[in-house]
């Protein structure tokens, strides 16, 4: 997928600025985060379950070459076949090759971010393939040719409406006086719409939430069953994934699965969990022909080792995103590319580097509130700080905050001079501001004062009151 | 050996600072791997006897929206079907799995029930199946692939029918996979594991959540009460129309 990261400020005015977006996102800001308080309360252990997620992830990370060459032997052995690939492009050139061989036309999709990531979709429409997406939110944006704005909601950003009148604009042969006013409709007509689909589709393409290196198996979670219909149906099944995804027992994805639905949408399991493990046996009445395993690296293998090695423990469930104040404002077009959120902040300039997503791991208040969610305890807001220093390392940060943030860093370790001047800016603004005690403009920080006030400060710095406590001995 | 595969497995390795692991560590991780040692396992499900468990798998399916019959014996299956597909005004025709678990069901008591035994198909609406295990800590349900138990079942009808036993009842999900690795002996993994909590759903727009996305909008467990009485009828030669 092309990514536009570079245009961060700009698509995030824009976001702010769209009321459809707003009213859909303010849908989303109360209801992930009650739904997943709610199941976390209902389940004493999920704190110690985080640790111990934690500690499976990194236990395999460790481990990563031994349990990919162990999970391909146990793919193989059950029949499935493994294809490694490096980059984008050579995961989309095994996909189309498994595609010819049988002569594929019609590829339902179930919901992928990897597929997203390689760009798959654009890959076999340029060689006469159609992918069908077949997750509700996958299909609507496929229609409106959007990328998603979420990784498990990909449509969060549209409101009922906007939904109606693209199935109206796209599903021509159903009656255009027919009644497209709740949810329930728009599901049902999305339902029919896409059954032929299915049952036609000649090649199922699906994710993976986590792969199994001992039994060499894939597992899917899904609410729709769109999933499960991707992978049954067709004569074959590709599984579209990434080497971060292993774990080694059927245990440690139990461990990860009751962390996942929880933290992700609330729920105490999702709908369908499924365990696939090669294709169809000799005497199975279904089932897919073949199971192919298409294995992306994207960079990945590079992220080991580093300060963003954390990074790969990522589950995708969402939490970050769904409790970040900069998501909940400009939504996840703003971000550019595949992964939005706090977990895009740092995934994605790991993954298409630091000059093109450069905005991303600024975008943040460091509020910390991702950190506090994650199911697998990655520190984000560390890794965006690693993040900048790499940008200003690298001098890519615009010129007046670079020689800015120079300025700053000199005085700052003169602690003298800083409560020098901290003293006399306090006073200074103190006294100018005393009438209105606030500011509506301010040399330097219309950044600040563009969007609001600035309060007035009331004439001390805060050293000098600390100071003043500490002789006084009230702090004690 | 593709050339890729050997140079993400040599990325990883330079990224870790090493070389591959010496037989010893590979012995060690392979005997972590045998061990199955479950990890921290929540007691809210391991805690109880088995009455309670058998109370909270019905209690947090019926929260997913799955229904819940509780019948006596397996004689009482048919009519329990029969009535619930008349209240849901769904047709009186089912596909059903060729399952001999099933068959000390006397489905010819109720002769209005139409049966086809066999993987599902487009125009069916209705299946009926067994299930591996009934998994109380979150009211799932266990499914596997095989001959007499194929996938399409659980995924293409409007609505799934599921007998579930009450000696089924398992706490968790490494519970029912312990089960699954004693048949597995026999013959290695099934194809596909499913696991089914509730109905299918959606909240793809405007986080409205709606049931029936694309598989079952409805799931309906027929919950056998007592499992002796299953056994006596199937010793005294009972068996079922063939399919």
């Amino acid at each position: 997928m092309l990514a536009t990261s570079r245009h961060f400020e700009a698509a995030a005015q824009a976001g702010l600025a769209n009321q459809n977006l707003q009213r859909a996102l303010g849908l989303a800001r109360t209801g992930f985060p009650l739904r997943r308080r709610l199941a976390v309360e209902r389940l004493p252990e999920f704190e110690a379950l985080r640790e111990t997620g934690r500690s499976i992830k990194d236990h395999t990370l460790q481990h990563l070459d031994f349990y990919l060459e162990l999970y391909e032997s146990q793919v193989v052995a059950s029949g499935g076949k493994v294809h490694w690939a490096r980059t984008s492009e050579e995961a989309c050139a095994a996909v189309l090759r498994i595609c010819r061989s049988v002569g594929a036309k019609l590829v339902t999709k179930g919901k992928s971010m990897v597929a997203e990531e390689v760009g798959l979709n654009d890959a076999l429409e340029a060689n006469g393939i159609t992918p069908v997406e077949t997750d509700l939110g996958e299909y609507i944006i496929q229609l409106r040719h959007e990328p998603p704005s979420h990784i498990i909601a990909p449509a969060i950003h549209l409101v009922k409406e906007q939904v109606a009148d693209t199935f109206r604009a796209e599903h021509r042969s159903l009656d255009p006086d027919r009644l497209l006013a709740e949810p329930r409709q728009m599901c049902d007509e999305a339902r029919s719409v896409l059954r032929p689909r299915f049952l036609a589709a000649d090649v199922g393409i699906t994710g993976a939430n986590f792969l199994i290196a001992e039994t060499g198996s894939s597992i899917i979670v899904t609410n729709e069953g769109n999933g499960d219909l991707t992978q049954t149906l067709p004569r074959i099944h590709i599984v579209m994934t990434s080497i971060e995804k292993l774990v080694p027992t059927f245990e440690d994805a139990a461990t990860l699965l009751r962390l996942l639905a929880r933290s992700a949408t609330g729920q105490e399991f999702s709908s369908y969990t499924t365990i696939s493990t090669g294709p169809r046996r000799p005497d199975d009445l279904d089932g897919p022909e073949q199971y192919h395993v298409v294995l992306l690296d994207n960079g990945r293998s590079a992220m080991i080792g580093t300060e963003f090695q954390d990074m790969l423990r990522c589950i995708r469930c969402s939490a970050c995103m769904n409790h970040c104040p900069v998501y909940a404002a400009v939504g996840g077009h703003a971000y550019g590319w595949v992964y939005p959120g706090p977990m895009g902040a740092v995934l994605t300039p790991g993954l298409i580097g630091i000059e093109e997503a450069g905005h991303l791991p600024n975008a943040s208040t460091f509020c910390g509130r991702c950190e506090s969610v994650c199911p697998v305890k990655i520190p984000l807001p560390k890794m965006m700080r690693h993040w900048r220093e790499r940008e200003f390392a690298k001098k890519l940060s615009p010129p007046a905050y670079r020689s800015g943030l120079a300025a700053w860093a000199w005085v700052a370790r003169r602690p003298g001079l800083y409560h020098a001047l901290a003293e006399i800016g306090s006073r200074a603004l103190g006294w100018a501001g005393s009438r209105r005690g606030r500011f509506r403009t301010l040399p330097l920080a219309s950044g600040w004062t563009g969007v609001r006030d600035m309060p007035a400060p009331e004439g001390r710095s805060f050293h000098s009151l600390w100071a003043e406590r500490q002789t006084s001995g009230v702090a004690r | 050996m593709s050339e890729a595969r050997e140079r993400i497995l040599g990325a990883i390795r330079s990224s870790l600072g090493r070389g591959r692991l010496d037989p010893d560590a590979e012995a060690d991780l392979r005997a972590r791997i045998g061990a199955h040692r479950r990890n921290l396992v929540p007691v809210r499900a391991t805690a109880l006897d088995e009455r309670a468990r058998v109370e909270l798998f019905i209690a947090m399916a019926e929260e997913v929206q799955a229904r819940v019959t509780r019948v006596g014996s397996p004689t009482e299956v048919p009519e329990a079907i029969a009535r619930y597909l008349a209240a849901e005004n769904l047709p009186a025709e089912l596909v059903m799995a060729p399952d001999p678990s099933i068959d000390d069901i006397p489905w010819d008591t109720w002769p209005l029930l139409q049966i086809r035994r066999g993987r599902a198909e487009a125009e069916d609406r209705v299946s009926v199946t067994h299930c591996h295990a009934a998994i109380a800590e979150t009211g799932t349900l266990m499914l596997i692939s095989g001959a007499q138990t194929p996938t399409t079942l659980n995924f293409l009808p409007e609505a799934h029918i599921v007998v579930v036993r009450r000696d089924q009842v398992v706490a968790t999900y490494e519970d029912g996979w312990d089960r699954l690795r004693t048949v597995e002996t026999t013959g290695g993994l099934p194809r596909a594991v499913n696991f089914v909590t509730g109905p299918s759903r959606t909240a793809d727009i405007e986080q409205h959540i709606e049931l029936g996305a694309h598989g079952p909008g409805r799931l309906h467990i027929v919950f056998i009460e007592d499992v002796r009485v299953a056994r006596s009828e199937r010793d005294d030669g009972y068996s079922a129309p063939a399919g």
